[in-house]
């Protein structure tokens, strides 16, 4: 079993720091490891090496049961003038993650999480205990589930790589289960005195299962009494209180044998006598103890007046039910474990055993069971530690041994919610909950799409959750605007101001790089990001400039009240206005517009020049639209330009410059001098 | 990154338990890798499935139905791109795929929309720059036309018969220029179109008149990833959204036939007086009068955890998947 080796420290594979002097540097979720070119021996100069992208991508196998980190990647470089390569190694701890069959595992645990911390609080006693024990077996049955599916796979696959990495996942999964459903029985339902036995008689009847077959082989057979195997079916009946399957196939060995018809009526009435505790309020635990006295007796008699001295199997099976302790380890075989042998002893000796007493019977259990010949395993001193209601003792032996935080953040938020853990204050502050569930999300944050997942982890760390999320929110790659969106989306439902605002640049940036000006001005919007509209409208009116001719016309159009999110994309909605009126030949809206877009300064200075060449083709029409008044303003704009800097003319435009404001001067006194007139003049005279 | 395209079988109705109620789980029959992520796919037809990828390639795949297997018929790489780049990193995303056997349009984050024919290598004819925002999705108007929707909040009809690359007509929300996500067509009247938008808001338009919608229904509380008609159906409409919920509006109820207190609703049902002038011919989609009919929704996903990504309706049977990685088969739909 995986979890039996003992846990060597592990390095990382093709990183040797004999040969080379390494550094590292932290990152989120990864570890960067890179070799440098200091040698050994000598000290020479201090160079990073350079690298080369060419990614050499391959798994590195941390062993199952250690918390191994785990080689994702690794680059290699070039380094100038140096005699051989230098690497970078990429090392990310939590691998786990990445097997395809865990993934409904994290899914559906996922699922359960949330439903019990959205669960009702204020329900109390039996029935808060009642739903979380219901909690408790769901993530038990989800663990299941991923068996199945993990053993199904080992079935189904070829490569033989794969199927010992399945192999170990079910072996793994399966002490998981075995653990947890120790833990519900102890810890979340609290089983007292009487339905304590036969919880755990349960337990055990379906966590050891290595002699199923034997018993499948020896029901099936023709004459199960002949079967060489039957006793030991037989036993394991007994030594799991399977009384009525017992009793059944001792039936079959009566009616084959006519001789001891008679020593199998008594075993077969001791077996079916025999009190146990009962899951209802039938009984107390006193009546159920003095019948058991009073049974226990009774069998003793038997056994002593030598009814089964001529048959050993019935004899043996007698002392069973005497609970002898010699006579049950030398079933030793059919238990195959020191905790089968611990349920065992209770039942025939202790079946009213409290809680508290556990411990005592486990600690001799296990001492007996191995005699000395073996030594636990880092299994059993988790299931001891269990026994003795050392709850930190079992989260923190299983956080040692397996090599991925997802049962112990979870075992520990069940067992809060079942508030029996004490805020057990770690150096940084936090509580252990807290701290095994920051763990946990963030090993799913280095995943490409586990990490939605993460985001409602660390949404119910009170203390440190949101800081996490903040950090590791911002890191997730944005391949495509639906992800982009998704998270997004996460940021703004938990105001997270800052991250929507940087998340929406980068994604304008990009558009905008891409050319998709109406991509990027959608991505301000969504940040209500002044600035970046800015830039964009800059950019749209520089392709006016060049071309002559507005781009994407259909985004121009159709701004909307988006328009007023700065006032050089109201500028740039305006001046687009302004064309269409002229287009359409609405001469005087036209130019009422394009005054307004000087004097309210709405245009930027740069652009007045444009504007006010605009101006001429108005000012050249047969009729006169533009008003004294705002011809007056015209010309003092021109003046206002002009007059600012002639330093600012650049040489190479000067004459063009120059002919440009005669041309306006000249059209400007035209229009003033028609307009005069036209307003001078009285109608009808 | 592992990304695969599968095909499933749900069982048949002979699987149905006591009360009719379907048991066992959906059942893998044949997957194949995929490159990049899946964005929108559509049957082309019985055995053919056209995929769109996050990386801008329009794949085919057939599915071979005698030994269930599938394979890649006929790829068209690069479909979507950005300018200027030629390397697979300037590949940009098909957002949208809608088929109309032997034609296929799909549209992109570059704002380009491509027409192909199955059986042909290159592209019919390609619109480029055809929006300067993302295009979000796509679907036939009528044969010759299709509707997109973008970023920035507009509805565009194209006809494809005209040679000009601009569209035929530009509807637009009122207000705010919220991104439009996804678009439905009325499978029997053609002018009633449905779209969902990044605030969740369902509109309904008629293409006919105007350029504004005619209703708009406040409905999820985040984007709404896709909007269905009932095909065979049509006075229901299914959306599914970011938030979680799968919603099911129901325009059929007649108030005059059953008294509002015994309706039966779903875990959270809502009432929201719909109108409609003359129900039994114009449609209780679009609807002036608010004192008449009442349309009943009701969210089908009991435990909302993670977004629903994408649904399907076809007769009584419901499909939708969620962030959650799980599919979720609802073959009871109007039971």
């Amino acid at each position: 079993a995986p979890l039996t080796d003992t846990v060597p420290p592990q390095v990382v594979p093709g990183a040797d720091p004999s040969a080379r002097q390494l550094c590292f540097a932290w990152g989120p979720a990864e570890v960067l490891v890179c070799e440098t070119l200091f040698g050994r021996a000598s000290g020479s100069h201090s160079r990073c090496p350079s690298r080369s992208l060419s990614p050499s991508r391959f798994w590195g196998e941390g062993s199952a049961g250690a918390v191994a980190p785990a080689l994702t990647g690794s680059v290699t470089g070039t380094g100038e003038g140096a005699p051989s390569s230098s690497r970078v190694f990429v090392v990310r701890r939590d691998q786990d993650i990445y097997i395809q069959t865990l993934r409904k595992l994290f899914n559906e645990s996922h699922g359960i999480f949330m439903g019990l911390q959205r669960s009702e609080e204020e329900l109390a006693g039996k029935s808060r205990k009642a739903q979380l024990v219901q909690v408790s077996k769901n993530y038990r049955s989800v663990i299941r589930a991923c068996m199945e599916d993990m053993h199904q796979a080992a079935v189904l696959t070829r490569d033989p790589a794969l199927q010992g990495q399945y192999s170990t996942q079910v072996s793994i999964l399966s002490a998981m289960e075995l653990i947890w459903n120790l833990c519900e029985i102890l810890f979340v339902e609290a089983a007292t005195a009487g339905p304590l036995l036969l919880r755990l008689l349960d337990w055990v009847r379906l966590h050891v299962c290595d002699v199923d077959s034997m018993v499948r082989e020896v029901l099936s057979s023709d004459s199960p009494s002949k079967h060489k195997l039957f006793w030991n079916v037989v036993d394991v009946f007994v030594l799991q209180g399977r009384m009525d399957e017992a009793r059944h196939l001792l039936s079959k060995e009566a009616s084959a044998n006519p001789t001891s018809m008679n020593m199998y009526k008594i075993l077969d009435d001791l077996m079916k006598k025999m009190p146990v505790p009962s899951l209802g309020n039938t009984q107390t635990l006193t009546e159920l103890e003095l019948k058991w006295q009073h049974w226990h007796e009774e069998c003793q008699r038997y056994l002593q007046d030598g009814t089964f001295a001529s048959n050993p199997h019935m004899e043996s099976i007698c002392k069973i039910l005497l609970g002898d302790e010699d006579a049950i380890l030398e079933k030793k075989e059919l238990m195959t474990t020191w905790y089968h042998f611990l349920v065992t002893r209770l039942l025939y000796s202790h079946p009213t055993v409290k809680p508290m007493e556990l411990r005592f019977y486990a600690q001799s259990s296990m001492d007996l069971f191995l005699g000395g010949e073996s030594s636990p395993e880092p299994l059993d001193m988790i299931l001891m530690a269990a026994f003795e209601f050392e709850m930190h003792q079992v989260i923190k032996e299983c956080s040692i041994v397996l090599s991925n935080w997802w049962f112990v953040a979870h075992l520990t938020d069940l067992l809060d919610h079942c508030k029996l853990l004490q805020s057990h204050n770690l150096y940084f502050g936090s509580n252990m909950r807290e701290f095994l569930l920051l763990e946990y999300a963030s090993g799913l944050f280095s995943h490409h799409s586990l990490w939605q997942l993460g985001v409602d982890y660390f949404d119910h760390c009170p203390q440190y959750g949101r800081v996490y999320l903040e950090l590791h929110i911002e890191r997730i790659p944005l391949s495509t605007e639906q992800k982009a969106l998704k998270v997004l989306r996460i940021c703004e439902l938990r105001q997270m101001h800052e991250q929507v605002r940087s998340i929406c640049k980068i994604m304008a940036m990009k558009a905008l790089r891409n050319n998709r000006l109406g991509s990027a001005l959608s991505w301000s919007i969504r940040a209500k990001d002044a600035a970046f509209a800015t830039l964009i409208s800059d950019r749209f009116l520089k392709d006016y400039c060049e071309r002559g001719c507005f781009s994407d016309l259909d985004l121009i159009d159709n701004l909307g009240p988006s328009m007023l999110l700065s006032d050089r994309l109201t500028f740039l909605g305006k001046y687009r206005e302004f064309h269409r009126l002229y287009g359409e030949k609405q001469f005087p809206e036209a130019a009422r517009l394009l005054l307004t877009l000087m004097t309210a300064h709405i245009a930027p200075c740069s652009f007045w020049m444009t504007l006010l060449t605009d101006a001429l083709p108005l000012l050249e029409q047969k009729e006169v639209i533009f008003s004294a008044e705002q011809t007056y303003e015209l010309m003092r704009c021109l003046e206002d330009l002009t007059a600012g800097n002639p330093d600012k003319q650049k040489f190479q435009d000067d004459d063009i410059e120059t002919t440009k404001v005669e041309m306006l001067r000249l059209a400007l006194a035209r229009n003033l001098a028609r307009v005069i007139v036209k307003e001078g003049t009285v109608e009808g005279s | 990154q592992d990304n695969r395209v599968s095909i499933w079988s749900v069982g048949d109705l002979g699987n149905a338990g006591l009360n009719g109620e379907y048991h066992g789980e959906p059942h893998l029959l044949c997957d194949i890798q995929h490159n990049g992520d899946v964005m929108d796919m559509q049957f082309l037809d019985q055995e053919r499935i056209v995929i769109a990828s996050s990386t801008g390639t329009v794949t085919i795949f057939r599915h071979h139905q005698n030994n269930q297997t599938l394979s890649a018929n006929h790829r068209w790489e690069k479909a979507h791109y950005h300018v200027g780049q030629d390397t697979s990193w300037g590949g940009a995303a098909c957002t949208g795929v809608v088929c109309s056997n032997p034609e296929i349009v799909t549209v992109g984050e570059d704002g380009r929309i491509n027409l192909f024919r199955a059986d042909q290598k290159d592209a019919v004819r390609t619109i480029d720059n055809a929006d300067s925002s993302t295009l979000h999705a796509v679907t036939f108007l009528r044969t010759t036309e299709i509707l997109t929707v973008n970023s920035i909040g507009q509805l565009k009809i194209w006809d494809l018969r005209q040679q000009r690359n601009e569209p035929s007509q530009i509807f637009s929300l009122a207000g705010d220029r919220v991104p439009l996500h996804c678009v439905d067509r009325h499978p029997n009247q053609q002018h009633i179109v449905a779209t969902g938008g990044q605030d969740g808001m369902l509109s309904i338009w008629d293409i006919r008149q105007g350029t504004m919608p005619v209703s708009l229904l406040n409905a999820h509380e985040a984007e709404m990833w896709e909007v269905h008609f009932h095909p065979s159906d049509p006075d229901h409409l299914f959306t599914c959204s970011e938030d979680g919920s799968l919603w099911h509006w129901d325009t059929s109820t007649n108030v005059s036939e059953k008294p509002s207190f015994l309706h039966q609703g779903g875990r959270s049902t809502a009432y929201l007086s719909h109108s409609t002038i003359n129900q039994s011919v114009v449609s209780a989609w679009l609807s002036n009068d608010p004192t008449k009919d009442r349309m009943e929704i009701t969210n089908l996903i009991p435990n909302q955890t993670l977004s629903v990504n994408s649904l399907d309706v076809l007769g009584p049977c419901l499909v939708y998947g969620t962030d959650a990685e799980a599919i979720y088969v609802n073959r009871q739909l109007f039971a």
